[in-house]
C-alpha cells in the first residue's frame, strides 16, 4: 500500500481559503494547524484571530477561537490565558493590528511575559482595506495612502517589531520567519513550534514575525512577491532569532526541582 | 450578617468579589481609584482570582472579554473618560452575548471635564454607547446598600441575559461612606456551552460580532432586540417614595435623588405634597410604572446633575399626559436639598 505522505492536518478545516493566490496566510494557517497536530494540543488550543485579511480564521482552524477587534488580541488573549493557565492560547495579528492600532496592547502582553504565543504577519500593507500604509510599509513604497512611496518625514520609518520587543525583559522567545520558499516555510514550521513549546513549558512570552506574500497588493505576481521579500523587504526586517531566552527560563524551574 | 461601615467604591469591589467575580482589568481614574486599588489589594488573595492594572482602559475591557468567555465571572471599572474608551469592547460584549460588569463612577464633562460628581453620561449608558443597534443593562445606586446588592444583583443578570451589565454612579456615591450589609449571593447559573476553553475531543467553537452578509446580520440585531424586549419586560426596578398623596412628583436617580428626599423632607414640613420617582434601572427605564403615576399626578419635575438627559426619556413615559418641568446641575455641581426646594416649591404653586 502506498504510504501517505503529505494530507489535510486535522486541526485545518475542511474549507477553501479565501486569500489571494500567492497569499501567506494561508500557507502560515497550515503551518500552525501542522504543529498543533503534531503537540496534540488541538483541544486545549484557544486562538484570537485579528480584524484584517485573517478575520475569518475560524473557518479554517478547526480549534475554539474567539474574534478580537482591531489590535486588541493580546488582551483578550491575557483574559483567557489567566483563566485557563493551562490552555494553549495564540494570537494572529497583521501589521496595522500589533504594530499599529494595537501596538500597546501587543507591548504591554509582552511586557508583562504573558505565557501566549503571538504570530504575527508582516505584508507591509493593510491588506483586507485595499492595499493601505502599513507601520512596516518600506520606506517609498506606494501603497493608496503613500502614493507618491513613503515618505520618511512625513510618514515616519518601517516598525521594527522583533528588534523592539526583543528588549522587554518580559519576552522569551523572538524570531522573525519568512515563508518565501519551500525551505523558508520550513524554518518558520520550526519557530511556530518551538513558539508554542515554550508556552506549553511555562517559559513566557513567544513572538514569531512571518514575512507573508501579497501579491494582490504589492501589484507583482505571486513568484515576483516573494523575490521581493528577499530582495527588499528582509534587508529592512532582517530574519533570525532576536531572542532565545528559553534555556535561560528553564533554570529556575529545574533549579526548584 | 454584619453591618460594615465602608466607602462606596470599596462596596462595589467587595460585593462583586463576594458575588464570584474572579477576574478584574482597570486603569487609574480619578474618582474610582478606590476600586481599582481594594480590587489589587483582595484580588489575588481570592483563589483563582485575577487582578491585572491594565496598560489603558481599551486594554481592560478586551481583557474581560477573554477573560469572560473562559469562564470566569469578570468586572472592569473607569470613570467617563475611560468608559468612553471601553465602548468598542462593550459593543463587542453586546453583540458578542458576552456577560461582564462595567462600572462607571461618573465626573464632571464632556472632555476630560472634572473629577466632581455629575451625571452626564446618561446617554451614553442607556442608548449603548458604543456603535451599533444594543443595549446595556444600566442600573443606577443611590445608597451604599444599593452598590452591595445590585453589584451583586448585576453578575447574575449578566449571565442570565448574556449581556453586559453597567453600574452608573457618580463620584459622590463613590467617595460616601454608609453602613453596608452584605447579603448572601445566590450560587452562579452560567451554561459551560457559552464558554470557550478548549474543544478537547470534541467540535470546536467560534465566537465572533463579524457577520458579513446582511440578512443574517439583521436576524442577528433582531434576536438582540428581542431579548432586550424581555429584559424591558421583567428587569426594570424603581422606588416611589411619598407618592400616595403627591401633587407633584420628582423624577431623579442616584446622588440627584438623595439631594430630591433631603428637599422633599424640608417641603412635607410645610404640607407641601410632593413625592419622588426614582428609576433605579436607567436601561430598561420604568417607562409603564411612570406612566401609570400619571393617572393621578399631572406636575412632574425631573432632576439631574446634567443638562437633562434622562429627561427625555420622562418625556417619553409620560406622552404628553403631565407637565414636566426641568432643574439640572451639570458640570460637577451637586446643589443643596435647600435650593432644589425653593425650585420645587416654586413650580408647586404656579398656576397653569
Amino acid at each position: 500500500m502506498a504510504k501517505k505522505v503529505f494530507s489535510r492536518p486535522e486541526s485545518l478545516k475542511e474549507a477553501f481559503f479565501h486569500y489571494c493566490p500567492g497569499c501567506g496566510h494561508s500557507i502560515s494557517h497550515r503551518l500552525i494547524c501542522e504543529v498543533i497536530d503534531e503537540m496534540g494540543i488541538r483541544g486545549i488550543t484557544i486562538g484570537v484571530p485579528p480584524a484584517g485579511c485573517a478575520v475569518l480564521a475560524y473557518f479554517y482552524f478547526d480549534v475554539d477561537m474567539i474574534e478580537a477587534q482591531h489590535g486588541r488580541g493580546p488582551a483578550t488573549a491575557t483574559g483567557i490565558k489567566r483563566v485557563l493557565p493551562d490552555r494553549v492560547v495564540f494570537s494572529y495579528q497583521g501589521d496595522g493590528d500589533l504594530a499599529a492600532i494595537g501596538l500597546a496592547e501587543s507591548f504591554h502582553a509582552a511586557n508583562r511575559g504573558e505565557n501566549i504565543t503571538v504570530i504575527f504577519i508582516n505584508n507591509a500593507v493593510y491588506g483586507m482595506t485595499g492595499g493601505q500604509m502599513a507601520p512596516t510599509t518600506m520606506l517609498d513604497q506606494k501603497t493608496t495612502t503613500s502614493p507618491a512611496g513613503r515618505n520618511k518625514t512625513l510618514d515616519g520609518y518601517p516598525v521594527k517589531v522583533c528588534e523592539t520587543f526583543s528588549q522587554l525583559k518580559g519576552t522569551t522567545y523572538i524570531e522573525r520567519v519568512t515563508v518565501n520558499s519551500p525551505a523558508n516555510v520550513n524554518k518558520t514550521k520550526k519557530a511556530i513550534k518551538k513558539a508554542f513549546q515554550c508556552q506549553m513549558d511555562g517559559l513566557g512570552f513567544s513572538l514569531v514575525e512571518i514575512l507573508s506574500p501579497c501579491p494582490t497588493n504589492w501589484k507583482l505576481s505571486p513568484v515576483a512577491a516573494c523575490k521581493w521579500i528577499d530582495d527588499v523587504m528582509s534587508k529592512e526586517f532582517p530574519l533570525g532569532v532576536f531572542k532565545d531566552n528559553i534555556e535561560a527560563a528553564k533554570k529556575p524551574a529545574e533549579a526548584a526541582l | 450578617m454584619n453591618k460594615v461601615l465602608m466607602s462606596g467604591n470599596n462596596i462595589i469591589a467587595e460585593a462583586a468579589i463576594r458575588a464570584g467575580c474572579r477576574f478584574y482589568a482597570g486603569y487609574p481614574i480619578t474618582p474610582q481609584n478606590e476600586l481599582i486599588e481594594y480590587m489589587a489589594e483582595h484580588m489575588r488573595s481570592v483563589e483563582g482570582g485575577v487582578f491585572i492594572q491594565s496598560e489603558s482602559e481599551l486594554a481592560a475591557i478586551h481583557m474581560l472579554i477573554g477573560a469572560s468567555i473562559a469562564g470566569a465571572r469578570v468586572m472592569t471599572s473607569s470613570s467617563s473618560p475611560g468608559i468612553s474608551l471601553k465602548q468598542e469592547g462593550i459593543s463587542s460584549m453586546a453583540a458578542c452575548e458576552i456577560p461582564g460588569i462595567i462600572v462607571n463612577i461618573m465626573r464632571g464633562g464632556p472632555g476630560l471635564g472634572n473629577i466632581r460628581p455629575s451625571q452626564g453620561d446618561y446617554f451614553q449608558a442607556t442608548r449603548g454607547g458604543g456603535h451599533g443597534d444594543y443595549r446595556t443593562i444600566v442600573y443606577g445606586p443611590a445608597t451604599c446598600q444599593e452598590l452591595a446588592d445590585l453589584t451583586m444583583k448585576a453578575f447574575d443578570l449578566s449571565d442570565k441575559y448574556r449581556n453586559p451589565v453597567m453600574i452608573l454612579a457618580d463620584g459622590m456615591m463613590g467617595q460616601m461612606m454608609e453602613p453596608v450589609i452584605f447579603k448572601k449571593p445566590k450560587p452562579r447559573q452560567y451554561s459551560e456551552k457559552f464558554m470557550l476553553r478548549g474543544c478537547g475531543a470534541g467540535k470546536s467553537k467560534f465566537i465572533r460580532g463579524l457577520i458579513l452578509d446582511p440578512i443574517d446580520m439583521e436576524e442577528h440585531n433582531w434576536k438582540l432586540a428581542r431579548k432586550y424586549q424581555v429584559i424591558t419586560k421583567n428587569e426594570t426596578l424603581h422606588e416611589e417614595y411619598k407618592t400616595e398623596d403627591a401633587d407633584l412628583v420628582i423624577v431623579a436617580y442616584g446622588t440627584a435623588a438623595r439631594v430630591a428626599k433631603g428637599a422633599i423632607k424640608r417641603l412635607r414640613e410645610n404640607k407641601v405634597r410632593v413625592g419622588l420617582f426614582r428609576p433605579i434601572t436607567l436601561w430598561p427605564f420604568p417607562e409603564l410604572k411612570l406612566r401609570a403615576l400619571s393617572k393621578k399626578v399631572k406636575k412632574f419635575l425631573v432632576f439631574e446633575l446634567s443638562t437633562g438627559q434622562m429627561l427625555e426619556d420622562v418625556r417619553l413615559a409620560l406622552q404628553g399626559f403631565a407637565d414636566i418641568e426641568f432643574h439640572g446641575r451639570p458640570g460637577g455641581v451637586v446643589p443643596t436639598p435647600a435650593e432644589l426646594a425653593n425650585v420645587i416649591a416654586r413650580y408647586y404653586e404656579r398656576e397653569d
